[in-house]
C-alpha cells in the first residue's frame, strides 16, 4: 500500500496531523504511566520511612541504624 | 455479619484489592500493548486510504477510542460516585477518583486528534458545534471534579462534594452522545451506531475496535494501579501494608470471605 518509508512518513500530504495525532497521544499516555511509577515509589518510601521511625521509637538501641 | 455472604465486597478491603491489582495489572498491559501493535498494523497497513479523505482520517482510529473513553469512564465514575454516597464504600471513592485523571487526558486527547483531524478535512481546527463543544464541557468537569476534590481539606466532605458533581455532571454524557443526531453539528454522524450498524470498510472497523480495545486496557491498568496508590498514601505503615512488600502482597487468608473490618 505504502510506496517505501518516505510515502508512509508523508501520509499523503497529512503528516503533522497524522503524526502530530499518534505522538501526543504516545507522548501523554507515557507520561502518566511514568508520572503513575514514581507517585507510587512515593508512596512506598514514605511507608517505609514511617516504619522504620516507629520500629525507632519503640526500640531505641536497636533499631537507630536499620 | 451478612457482608461474609457477599463475595463481592471482598475486593473493597484496601489489602484485598492491592493483591488483585498486582496480579491483574500485568495481564491488562500485556493486552493493552498486544491490541495496539495489532490496531496500529491495520489502521496504518491493512487499512486503505479513504477515498474522500486521504490518510488523514487514520487520526480517526485513535480519536475515535479517546473519545469513547473519555465518556464511557465519565460515566463509571459517576456509578462509583452513586455507590459511594449511597452506601459510603470507601473503595468506591478511590476508584472515581483515580478515574478521573485518566477520563480527562482521554477526552483532552479526544479534542485535540479531533482538532488535528479538522484542520484537514473542515478547514479548522474548532468550531462552537454541540458534539465539540460538550466535549470541552466534559474536559471541565473531569477538572472541575478534580479540582473541587481537592480543594476541600475535610477528605471526607471534599469526597462527597466531588462524587455530587460527578453524578450531576453524568447528564452530559449521553448528550454528547446524542449531540450528532439531536442538532445540526459539523462533525459527522454516528460511524457505528446500535441501530445502523457500522459504516464503514471492515478493515477500517477492526483498526477502530482494537484501538478501542487498547484504550480500554491501558486507562484499566492506569486507573487500578492508580487507585492503588491512592490507598497506599492513605495508610499508615501500622496498617496492613505492613504485611505486604513493595512488589507483592499475600493472599488472603484462607476461609475468610470478608476481613471484619478490624486490621490484622
Amino acid at each position: 500500500m505504502w510506496d517505501g518509508i518516505g510515502d508512509f512518513v508523508a501520509m499523503g500530504g497529512h503528516a503533522p496531523y497524522v503524526w502530530g495525532s499518534y505522538g501526543a497521544v504516545v507522548l501523554l499516555l507515557g507520561l502518566e504511566a511514568a508520572l503513575l511509577v514514581r507517585r507510587r515509589q512515593r508512596a512506598w518510601t514514605r511507608l517505609a520511612r514511617q516504619a522504620r521511625r516507629s520500629t525507632t521509637a519503640r526500640h531505641p538501641s536497636t533499631g537507630s541504624e536499620s | 455479619m451478612n457482608r461474609r455472604r457477599i463475595p463481592w465486597l471482598y475486593f473493597t478491603v484496601p489489602r484485598n484489592f492491592y493483591w488483585l491489582v498486582q496480579r491483574l495489572v500485568p495481564l491488562i498491559w500485556a493486552v493493552a500493548a498486544v491490541l495496539a501493535v495489532a490496531g496500529l498494523y491495520v489502521g496504518f497497513f491493512v487499512a486503505p486510504p479513504d477515498y474522500q479523505q486521504g490518510n488523514s482520517y487514520r487520526i480517526m482510529f485513535i480519536h475515535v477510542p479517546t473519545a469513547w473513553m473519555g465518556m464511557f469512564l465519565y460515566a463509571l465514575m459517576a456509578v462509583y460516585a452513586v455507590i459511594f454516597l449511597a452506601w459510603r464504600i470507601k473503595m468506591a471513592d478511590v476508584m472515581a477518583r483515580s478515574l478521573a485523571p485518566t477520563g480527562a487526558l482521554m477526552t483532552a486527547l479526544s479534542l485535540w486528534t479531533g482538532a488535528l483531524w479538522g484542520a484537514p478535512t473542515w478547514g479548522t481546527y474548532w468550531v462552537w458545534d454541540a458534539r465539540l463543544t460538550s466535549t470541552l464541557l466534559l474536559l471541565f468537569l473531569f477538572l472541575g471534579y478534580m479540582a473541587l476534590y481537592a480543594a476541600i481539606d475535610d477528605r471526607e466532605k471534599g469526597a462527597r462534594a466531588a462524587a455530587l458533581l460527578a453524578l450531576i455532571g453524568v447528564i452530559n454524557v449521553p448528550v454528547i452522545y446524542f449531540s450528532v443526531e439531536w442538532w445540526h453539528t459539523l462533525h459527522q454522524g454516528m460511524s457505528i451506531s446500535p441501530s445502523g450498524g457500522a459504516s464503514m470498510a471492515p478493515s477500517m472497523l477492526a483498526a477502530l475496535l482494537l484501538g478501542t480495545g487498547a484504550c480500554w486496557a491501558y486507562c484499566a491498568a492506569v486507573t487500578l494501579r492508580r487507585a492503588q496508590t491512592e490507598l497506599l498514601e492513605r495508610e499508615d505503615s501500622t496498617g496492613w501494608t505492613r504485611t505486604v512488600s513493595t512488589d507483592d502482597a499475600p493472599p488472603a487468608p484462607r476461609g475468610v470471605a470478608v476481613p471484619t473490618g478490624r486490621r490484622n
